[in-house]
This record gives C-alpha cells, structure tokens and sequence, in this order.
C-alpha cells in the first residue's frame, strides 16, 4: 500500500516536472509579458524583464557578468535572505552538534593524501578567493568561491585528523562579513535612496575596480560562506557518538 | 551537436542510475557515493548547459562538501541500513 502511494506521489510529481520542463522557453527568447519599470524613478521601460537584464546591466551595474548583477544588484535583498539562512542553518549545526573532548585517536592518513593535501591547499584557496574576487567578471561569485574555500579545508581535516578550525577566529570573520553586508546596505540608504544601492563609482566595465558595492558584497559573502561551511563540515567531523 | 545529444543522454542515464543506486542500497556508505556521483554528473550537464557558476557550486557543495558530511555521520552512526 505504501509502495503504491510512493508510485503514484513520485509518479505526479515527474509529470508536474516534464510540464514545466516544456514550458522553458527556447534558448536565445528573451519576450516575456512582464515588463521592467525602475523601482526608484518609477518609470516604465518598453522592454520585457529579461531583455533589460541582458541590454542594460552592463550600464546600469558596470558588471560585465549579468548574473552577478542580477544576484547582488537587482535582487541584492533575496541574497542577504539566502545568506541569513546559510547563517541559521551553522548557527542550529553548531547548537545541537556539541563538540567532544577529542580523546579519541583517528587513523592517519597515507603519506601521499598528507603530502599533496599540504601541496595542493594553497592553489584550492587562491582558486576560491580567485572565484569570489572576479564574481562581476567572470563566472561564479560568493557562494560558489566560499563553497571551494571550505573544501579545501575539509581536504585538510580528511587527511590530518587533529586538524580543526579555531572557532573564535572562524565566527569573527564570519560575523565580520556579514556585519558588512548588511551596513553596505544601510550605507546605500543613506547615500543614495534605497537599500543596497550602488553608492560606489561604477568605473570602467571589465575592470576589477568597477561595478561599484557589487565587489565588496561578494568578498564578504565569500568569506561568510567559507567560514559557515568550513565550520560545519568542523563540527561534523570532532562530534562525538 | 549530435555528440552532445549523445553525452547528455549517458549522463542523464548516470544520474537516474546513481540516484536509483542510492535509494535502494542498504549500504549508506555507497549510498552517499552514489549520491555524490549523481551530484558530480549533473554538474557536467550544467556546464554543458552553459552554465559555469551553478556548476562550479554544484561541483563543491554536492559533490565535496555534502558527501563529506553524509560520510562523518555514518561514520559515527552505523554503515548499515536496518
């Protein structure tokens, strides 16, 4: 009996998932009924949404990666929403994970994972600051390059097991960032008139000082999410049974 | 473009493949590994997609970190399924 509600559950939940699977529009169509008006100025635009992202971030934002713009600038707020949840997500990790005396000895790992752990960390680190740095340029941004970060970190704690993350350092920078992410808004607020603004020159396009806060908001989003993620990969691992 | 027809159609197969392999082993350790394969494949689709950033979080996060925690809480639990 149960194996057939699953059937059937599964089952409608496939063809809800093919319907909307054809709905996708064809790659290159950028009509859609909903058209863009500016927020602050309330002026209407005779294009559709996703056509003023493509034609107009590059002036608007001066970031060349439309995506970043979209995440950082027009939808800046939905993104300190998504990092709160990250922050509660550690926060409840870190509540109801208590962490042990660490008595108990751990197999070492093999010469090698020792070794090349050692070797490879600091090109795993550059690539993740690499990552969050160039978030307006090239692909990528923040969450992508925290996420790469606490990787490489978890390599340190799979193959050194006295290996863990100081957690006063960890939770300063964390709190640090995310302290800077929300008076970045504010600032916008106070210097120009809404939250999370651009209130920065938005300088030349394609260049790493250019598009304004948007650099500023994914460096700190990036260590936010290293420290958070590195923190609870930490916390998974010292646990005791 | 019928050779990306192609590999998209393997690695469509893969991913069902793993994430049915996930589901019905009663080994959690392979399940988890199955899990970060299915994760692994997806994110070459994504790239082939054209899109690069959900794919390099999708690389690190499904693939890395989430099969890393599967795997230290099974370790501390029981590898077994009852």
């Amino acid at each position: 009996m149960r194996k057939v509600a699953a059937i059937v559950i599964a089952s409608a939940f496939f063809a809800i998932l093919l319907i909307s699977f054809y709905q996708i529009p064809q790659s290159g169509y950028s009509g859609s009924e909903y058209y863009y008006s500016n927020p602050i100025t309330g002026s209407h635009a005779n294009e559709s949404v996703p056509s003023h992202y493509i034609s107009g971030t590059k002036n608007e934002t001066g970031a060349v990666n439309a995506v970043t713009a979209i995440v950082v600038e027009y939808r800046g707020f939905d993104t300190l929403g998504e990092v709160t949840v990250l922050f509660t997500a550690a926060t409840g990790v870190a509540f109801l994970l208590h962490k042990g005396k660490g008595g108990k000895k751990r197999a070492e790992a093999n010469l090698i994972l020792r070794e090349g752990s050692k070797l490879v960390l600091p090109f795993i680190l550059l690539a993740g600051a690499y990552i969050f740095i160039h978030g307006h340029l090239t692909p990528g941004g923040g969450f992508p390059g925290g996420a790469v970060i606490a990787s490489g970190f978890l390599l340190m704690m799979l193959s050194y097991p006295k290996f863990f993350m100081k957690e006063k350092p960890v939770s300063i920078t964390e709190s640090f960032a995310g302290i800077t992410f929300a008076v970045i808004g504010l600032l916008g607020l106070l210097f120009a008139s809404s939250f999370l603004e651009n209130f920065l020159p938005l300088g030349n396009a394609g260049y790493l000082l250019s598009a304004g806060i948007i650099p500023v908001i994914y460096i700190a989003i990036g260590f936010k999410v290293g420290s958070e993620l590195s923190s609870i990969a930490d916390k998974f691992k010292e646990v005791q049974k | 473009m019928i050779e990306f027809t192609i590999i998209s159609w393997i690695m469509a197969l893969l991913v069902i493949g793993a994430a049915i392999y996930a589901i019905e082993t009663k080994d959690l350790l392979s399940s988890a590994i199955a899990a970060g394969v299915a994760s692994l494949v997806v994110s070459i689709m994504f790239l082939i997609l054209q899109a690069p950033d959900v794919a390099i979080t999708e690389a690190s996060i499904g693939a890395g970190l989430t099969m890393a925690i599967f795997v230290y809480a099974i370790g501390k639990t029981g590898r077994w399924e009852k």
